[in-house]
């Protein structure tokens, strides 16, 4: 048992950090900083340079672009880049559809669309909830059906990130309505710029446009954008969610945030001294940051097990629910160290105003993360179940 | 970054898990805490045997040269079982000063004793005002001619009925919460002016008050610098928390298996209570505060053994509050789940939530260490 990095780990993550400093936009770091919003362009521009490199599919097979690091070089990379801060890959691509091409794709689709995924010259959102299918995934009534030579698909899709940036949509449809709620669903993938598609934006409560309503009404999508077997697309979500969970926990996300705190902190007065000498503040702090190192040595417990065996583990619902506490106790923390200067709001741009820029805003949008990728209430349920045996 | 037991770790932990299974059931346990001073010589003969009273010893001691890991598996074990003979005062704490600062002289003396299973020792340090200070020290060691004239009261000493040879903190000078002039002094068991009130603990083991009426020793009984032993009593003191958070995964793990199975079989409204899904919910948080727990455990395995005392004393602390609040949680939600049962002396769950408490009563509980995580900065 050896709890520190190697000397070959540490030269990799040196590699890493030296390429973020020579690649990163000044820019699109400082906005990331703030909990600013970064536009498409800056993102794109980003994971194009990353693909270059070769690091924007780092985790996929050699075979299709992927770089062959062992599971703790895969930890340092994407915990590098949260604490940086820049952009990690596009996880409706790379962490989700990418893997199901390539696992349960045709030759011709892993052709197609695995580079376009690598290179983003798609853009994929993730077409799974439903108004009426929220934990309850498996209750979907969105329709494909076959007719002439096409998949006719009618229905609505809920909370699409960025569906507003996307070009193409990964799907679970309905395609035998007689079977039992998991036996017909079908995945399928297609243009959002097909005939008969509506996106509609969602306002969140921090002000900001990140999700949409996507309307489907008689929208003619050809039969081969079927991914895998039909009825099957149960089994390739699953299989999708699971893998979500791994990279979930965003530990160097959280890191970053305990930076930030520290550094907005120790300039911020409170009972005139800086705010980091108060003793109730720096034990909550010291709290998030214990939390936080359990989480991380968790995590990397898991993922060097994970090496070994090759599939997802079900203890990897832990991490998702202890990532998610760690990312809202640090925003959190924040809201609380600024106090009442949380309060500005500009309903212009949907930001908050001054100095204390994304703060209140980043609190109420973190509340998202206990809920999405499967509920704290699901992933209690996935443990109690497939760890507990209860 | 490798979480894996090497294959010697490997064969210690089936050897130790399998002497309990062994001998060390609920019941079998009950024999033992009847014996006369709470513990069984039996099987601590038997635990020297398997070399586990000698396992951190370095090979030219007599030892096996095991590290913070083969503590950890130890103490797990030990955890799992509720095991109430005295391997931590006398092989961790007694043995951890010895190793760390004792003499060449006082190792001939003293390790032999402990690795053969025939001597056992006791930790005299807290002290009525002291709490989880360990520089607040006001027993005092007065020095004379040949050796030092001990004068105090220590509490809660731990195995201090039994103890063969006292481990005793003593201020050599200056004030009660001075770092520096504090030693720490090898006292024999039965030295004449020495006053032992013995009792049990609430978590079965045995415990004394001890009183020292100018009681001589000679000057040899020092280990290390008499002047400025606490840097010493610091590092072994870390060797004990981290040697108690092992024991407390084990406590843990053993808990929460407990009572899943109990959740399992006990039937209310004509199915397992296993079936409600508020009760799946709480299983599931205990088993999260589980694993955070785990990893602490492994983090202050591998911090006690380092030199750098400022990130060694961090991360210990920093794993003793994780311990403290899993513990607490695990503790008390394995009472509430089993119901009344839990609440009684019979059950077996009960006696793993009162060992959990006194463990997080044991060197500074999470809101103690908590403040020191605070005042020392990063550790993420």
């Amino acid at each position: 048992m050896d709890l520190v990095f190697t000397e070959e780990e540490q030269a990799f993550r040196e590699e890493v950090r030296q390429f973020l400093r020579d690649n990163v936009s000044p820019q699109m770091r400082h906005k990331m900083v703030e909990g600013r919003h970064v536009s498409k362009q800056e993102m794109v521009t980003w994971w194009r340079i990353l693909n270059k490199k070769g690091w924007n599919v780092s985790s996929w097979p050699k075979e299709y672009g992927g770089t062959g690091w062992s599971s703790v070089q895969h930890y340092i990379f994407r915990e590098e880049l949260q604490m940086y801060p820049a952009p990690t890959p596009l996880a409706f691509g790379v962490g989700m559809v990418g893997p199901v091409i390539y696992t349960f794709g045709n030759e011709a689709q892993k052709k197609y669309y695995l580079p376009r995924i690598a290179n983003v010259d798609d853009w994929w959102c993730q077409g799974f909830s439903e108004p009426g299918a929220g934990s309850d995934l498996a209750s979907l009534t969105t329709k494909a059906q076959r007719r002439g030579g096409k998949w006719i698909i009618n229905g609505q899709k809920t909370w699409t990130t960025y569906a507003q940036h996307a070009n193409m949509i990964f799907c679970l449809c309905r395609t035998d309505p007689s079977a039992k709620k998991q036996m017909g669903i079908s995945f399928i993938v297609f243009a959002l710029d097909s005939k008969g598609v509506t996106v509609r934006p969602i306002q969140t409560i921090d002000g900001g446009y990140e999700i949409n309503e996507v309307f489907f009404d008689d929208v003619k999508v050809p039969c081969e954008n079927l991914i895998g077997e039909e009825n099957k697309g149960w089994d390739y979500a699953k299989f999708l969610l699971g893998n979500e969970r791994t990279g979930i926990a965003r530990v160097g996300v959280s890191k970053e945030r305990i930076r930030h705190i520290k550094e907005l902190a120790s300039s911020f007065e409170s009972d005139g001294r800086p705010l980091i000498e108060d003793r109730t503040f720096r034990e909550k702090l010291a709290i998030s940051e214990i939390e936080l190192k359990a989480l991380e040595l968790t995590q990397l417990r898991i993922v060097t097990a994970e090496g070994k065996h090759g599939k997802p583990n079900p203890v990897s619902s832990m991490l998702k629910m202890k990532g998610a506490q760690s990312q809202q106790a640090a925003t959190e923390l924040l809201m609380e160290m600024i106090g009442p200067f949380a309060a500005p709001y500009d309903e212009h741009s949907h930001e908050a105003m001054g100095w204390t820029a994304q703060i209140a805003p980043s609190y109420f949008n973190n509340r998202k993360v206990s809920i999405y990728g499967g509920s704290d209430e699901i992933q209690r349920n996935i443990i109690a179940k497939a760890v507990l045996g209860l | 970054m490798d979480f894996n037991l090497s294959e010697e770790q490997r064969l210690l932990k089936e050897s130790v898990d399998g002497l309990l299974t062994d001998v060390y059931d609920f019941e079998q346990r009950k024999t033992y805490l009847r014996e006369k001073g709470g513990w069984s010589r039996l099987i601590w003969s038997r635990l020297a045997e398997l070399g586990l009273l000698g396992l951190p010893f370095v090979e030219a001691d007599g030892g096996f040269g095991g590290g913070g890991v083969e503590t950890m598996i130890v103490m797990e074990a030990f955890g799992r079982a509720l095991v109430v003979e005295p391997y931590l005062t006398t092989v961790v704490i007694g043995g951890g000063f010895l190793r760390r600062g004792g003499s060449d002289a006082q190792k001939t003396a003293h390790l032999p004793g402990i690795i053969d299973g025939s001597r056992t020792f006791g930790l005299a340090q807290l002290e009525r005002n002291s709490r989880y200070d360990l520089n607040d020290v006001t027993t005092s060691a007065r020095k004379t001619g040949d050796g030092w004239v001990i004068d105090g009261e220590k509490f809660v000493v731990l195995n201090g009925e039994n103890a063969d040879t006292l481990i005793v903190t003593v201020r050599t000078k200056g004030a009660q919460r001075d770092r520096d002039g504090i030693a720490v002094l090898l006292v024999p068991g039965d030295a004449k002016g020495i006053a032992k009130k013995s009792y049990p603990t609430q978590d079965g083991l045995r415990a004394a008050d001890i009183s020292f009426a100018r009681v001589e020793v000679g000057s040899a009984a020092a280990i290390g610098d008499p002047d400025n032993a606490l840097p010493l009593i610091e590092r072994v003191v870390d060797d004990a928390r981290s040697a108690l958070c092992a024991e407390a995964v084990g406590l843990m793990d053993e808990s929460l298996r407990t009572t899943v199975e109990y959740m399992k079989t006990r039937k209310q409204f004509g199915v397992p209570i296993s079936s409600f899904q508020s009760l799946q919910h709480r299983a599931a948080d205990m088993f999260v505060a589980l694993e955070q727990a785990r990893s602490m455990s492994m983090y202050a395995t591998i911090a006690a053994d380092m030199d750098n005392a400022a990130e060694r004393a961090k991360a210990v602390a920093a794993a003793k509050v994780q311990i403290g609040r899993s513990a607490k949680f695990i503790g008390q939600q394995s009472i509430q789940l089993h119901g009344g049962i839990g609440m009684t002396m019979a059950a077996k769950i009960g006696h793993y939530f009162k060992r959990l408490t006194m463990i997080e009563n044991t060197f500074g509980d999470a809101d103690y260490h908590l403040r020191r995580v605070s005042e020392t900065g990063a550790l993420v």
